[in-house]
């Protein structure tokens, strides 16, 4: 008998149809890999496990625990089965936790809300939970706020809550998907091994293929609310028959063609750059320290040179790139573009400005959302002296529209009318618009589904050859900088570790922490990939 | 959180500085000669010279500054030019009506407020959510004179259940002294009431929708767990700042509200001595409403931190 049964679930939302006939089932011991893209339904289907629906939400069919009917239970009992039965980890260990309570006091009311225990035991469960999730007391005390442990910490208290009871289920939720790749494979490591320790059954959700291919035992892939395709994750991939799983399959290791090679012509030199930040320490009138966010970094971007920046956060690589547009003033070193300085007295140069462009991660929260795309896009206009006007702007904002594959007519829409991709294609017509010879690519490409992304790396290498556009290409996706640039830079708290052809420095790292990022990098078996 | 205590403190101290330079040279130096400005156009020489005197306006402005703000130091505030009374005393006899009624208004508004806001939350969208919506819409329109007058119609010319105004001062005892002043602060709760309730359901609803109480959820909680356990104390910081504004207004905004009730508050007392042209009061009355502000600011802070460890520790 299976831990977990989903048989023929179906869900609506007020009437919407969010799931059909979805059907999983996971053993104690194994971890079932969820995978499919946004909108696909598979946190919907853990959270219709859970029973912790949107209002309005109805299902329709059987989901079974443990031999339980959880369709047929009432609140109470639902609440009863929540935690104890059944754990959950989420996607943002940022936001998951309670930002006002102690972290011992969290696990513990895991503790106290299922079990008639006094305080004080609960509380010594709750450190014994957090020395399972690898917290342990001596650096880690109860009493630690969430603000004072950084991301992967708090999802390891996160885990330590959903696993307080030794649930026999635990559903984790694109767990390590706000993560660094070092920690992401911490934390990958640390629910394998409780999942070994407790027999407990896994239901692990995520859009990335390698994540789950790496820790599966079985894979479910999921489309528009359905099941495309299920399987043992051994031979899944390579007997896949669904078109939509050989897509998703190509999309996730998807390399674009990229054609011209770079000239022999430095276009940015960056040489020494030093970037301080005031800290204000502890002590009485607030003593002021400084804090090197970038630590003397040099190298250079050829013209028509596809670069890549890899670097987990906090490394300074957002600093870094501020200070290459010109937005911030750097403290030692030049930036050139082009022999030119980004920087002429403690002003932005507008001449060198104007040459290169940006575009960000999160293609919603760029956009002013009253304004129509037109407006948007002509934005950077206002680097140039004589913008162009009247017929000639619209023939230039349709122009770049179309250049990025939307219809000229996109223009009098607004942005909340376009989906996660298009938006990022207006960004990228947005950067566009006044032909700049540089792109920085900040990120651009994290927050888009694999075949979205697919898409968008086509599109970002078809107009750097048309427009003998260089990029650099900022990531903390080691699989897609190896497939877009020509060279890589490592950047480590501040300093460039490493740099080098993109194929040599993936194939032969030289420096021990690009070995780590590599090495905790997951990957698909090498025989589909 | 001692210096974070001792920050907020210096901060309070300084503001106090830069709010009583700012009242000196607004009242004091910019419209010119202060004894003509209280005497009038027709005023005769000799009486300014006497009232300049009076007034200590002989010295530099330095001078006066110092006397004037040490004065207050040491609780002397000088003589109420129209009443010949020493303004402390007159502060002194209002303050014993305006910070009860302020206080007790405050009370009701976050009495009625907390459980009307939480209510409406925890049931959005519901009829009682609708209802706690459109009444307290009504209580935001309408003027609280309004109220008031209706209250007096009602409780006090019909029921006869209080007096129709006046205050029967603290010597009658303290239950007599709160029934006179019941009608009044229910007129000044109902708005502020209405407001905070409004403030609190957004906020509470804010915090409803986070991640955390999500997890929550996800260990076994239910609804009313959540809110109570997780959402309740992360909701007060918006509702905490909304407090320590309304009992500022509440302390020196009644003024209508003590005219419909003939309260000798301090409202009236400022009202009074604006009419009179009398500076010295007006200077005096002006400082304390800021004071009681910066005071009222410097707990809130406080109570943030009480709040929110984050504040304890950070800074």
């Amino acid at each position: 008998m299976s831990l977990l049964s989903i048989e023929n679930l179906s869900l609506s939302i007020h009437g919407a149809p969010i799931l059909r006939d979805v059907s999983m089932q996971i053993e104690p011991g194994r971890i079932l890999g969820v995978i499919g893209e946004s909108g696909s339904g598979k946190s919907m289907t853990a959270f219709a496990a859970m029973q912790l629906l949107p209002d309005g939400s109805v299902c329709d069919g059987r989901i079974e625990l443990n031999g339980q009917e959880v369709l047929d239970l009432g609140e109470q009992d639902l609440c009863r089965m929540r935690g104890r039965d059944v754990g959950m980890v989420f996607q943002e260990p940022m936001t998951a936790l309670n930002p006002i309570r102690t972290i011992g006091d969290q696990v513990a009311e895991t503790i106290l809300i299922h079990e008639k225990v006094s305080r004080g035991a609960a509380m010594e469960r709750a450190a014994e939970a957090l020395r399972r999730a690898e917290l342990p007391q001596d650096r880690f005390p109860l009493s630690r706020y969430p603000f004072e442990l950084s991301g992967g910490q708090r999802q390891r208290v996160v885990i330590a809550m959903a696993i307080a009871l030794r649930p026999k289920l635990l559903i984790a939720d694109e767990p390590t998907t706000a993560l660094d790749v070092t920690t992401q494979a911490q934390i990958l490591d640390l629910l394998k091994r409780l999942v070994a320790e407790d027999g407990m059954g896994l239901m692990l959700i995520s859009h990335d293929l390698a994540v789950v291919a790496d820790l599966a035992d079985d894979i479910v892939i999921m489309r528009k609310g359905e099941v495309v395709e299920s399987g043992p994750a051994d031979s899944l991939f390579r007997t896949m028959q669904h078109p939509y799983s050989k897509a998703l399959l190509a999309a996730s290791t998807h390399a674009p063609d990229r054609e011209g090679a770079p000239q022999d012509v430095p276009l940015l030199q960056v040489q020494d750059v030093v970037r301080d930040y005031t800290v204000h320490m502890r002590g009485w009138w607030g003593k002021t320290t400084t804090f090197q966010a970038v630590k003397g970094v040099s190298f250079e971007i050829r013209k028509g040179e596809s670069l890549g920046l890899v670097g987990e956060s906090g490394c300074g690589k957002s600093t870094l790139t501020r200070a290459i547009l010109g937005l911030e003033e750097v403290q030692g070193g030049s930036i050139l573009l082009d022999g030119q300085p980004v920087f002429t007295g403690h002003h932005a140069n507008r001449d060198i400005r104007r040459r290169m462009q940006v575009v960000f991660q999160d293609p919603y929260g760029s956009f002013n959302p009253r304004w129509k795309v037109g407006r948007l896009i002509a934005e950077p206009y206002h680097l140039l002296e004589q913008p162009p006007a009247g017929r000639a702007k619209a023939r230039a904002i349709a122009e770049a529209l179309e250049s990025v594959g939307l219809q000229s007519e996109d223009q009098h829409k607004y942005i909340h009318e376009f989906s996660g991709g298009q938006r990022q294609r207006i960004a990228i017509a947005r950067a566009l618009i006044i032909k700049p010879e540089l792109i920085i690519l900040d990120e651009a490409v994290s927050a888009l589904d694999v075949s979205v992304r697919a898409q968008v790396l086509d599109l970002l290498a078809d107009l750097g050859d048309r427009f003998g556009l260089t990029y650099l290409f900022i990531s903390h996706d080691l699989s897609v900088v190896r497939n877009v640039t020509d060279r890589v830079l490592v950047m480590k708290a501040g300093e460039i570790v490493e740099q080098g052809e993109t194929k040599a420095v993936f194939d032969a790292p030289q420096h021990e922490y690009t070995k780590q990022l590599i090495e905790a990098a997951p990957v698909l078996p090498a025989d589909v990939a | 959180m001692l210096r974070y205590f001792l920050k907020r403190l210096l901060s309070l101290a300084l503001s106090l500085v830069v709010a009583s330079l700012v009242i000196f040279l607004a009242l004091e130096v910019v419209p010119g000669d202060p004894a003509a400005y209280m005497l009038g156009i027709n005023a005769q020489e000799d009486t300014l010279a006497v009232l300049r005197d009076q007034l200590g306006l002989n010295g530099t402005v330095v001078e006066r500054y110092f006397a004037w703000a040490g004065g207050m130091l040491r609780g002397d505030f000088g003589i109420s030019y129209t009443y010949r009374t020493p303004v402390a005393e007159m502060i002194g006899e209002r303050l014993w009506i305006s910070l009860p009624l302020a206080l007790y208004a405050l009370v009701l508004s976050t009495l009625i407020a907390f459980p009307a806001g939480i209510w409406a939350a925890s049931k959005r969208g519901s009829a009682a959510d609708v209802t706690v919506m459109g009444v307290t819409q009504l209580g935001v329109a309408i003027p609280n004179f309004w109220f008031a007058m209706l209250m007096v119609l009602v409780f006090a010319i019909n029921l006869r259940w209080f007096s129709a105004g006046g205050f029967v001062g603290w010597d009658a005892g303290f239950a007599a002294a709160l029934k006179s002043l019941t009608l009044p602060a229910v007129a000044l709760a109902l708005p502020q009431a209405s407001i905070l309730a409004r403030v609190m359901r957004s906020s509470l609803l804010d915090t409803l929708s986070e991640d955390y109480i999500r997890t929550a959820r996800a260990k076994g909680l239910s609804r009313g767990q959540a809110l109570w356990r997780h959402a309740l104390r992360n909701a007060l910081i918006p509702v905490l700042t909304i407090i320590g504004m309304q009992f500022s207004f509440l302390l020196a905004g009644a003024i209508i509200i003590e005219n419909v009730f003939f309260l000798p508050g301090l409202g009236r007392l400022v009202f009074q001595s604006i009419s009179a042209r009398d500076l010295i009061v007006v200077e005096s009355v002006v400082m304390l409403l800021v004071f009681a502000v910066i005071v009222v600011n410097f707990a809130v802070d406080m109570a943030y931190a009480v709040v929110d460890p984050r504040l304890r520790t950070r800074r």
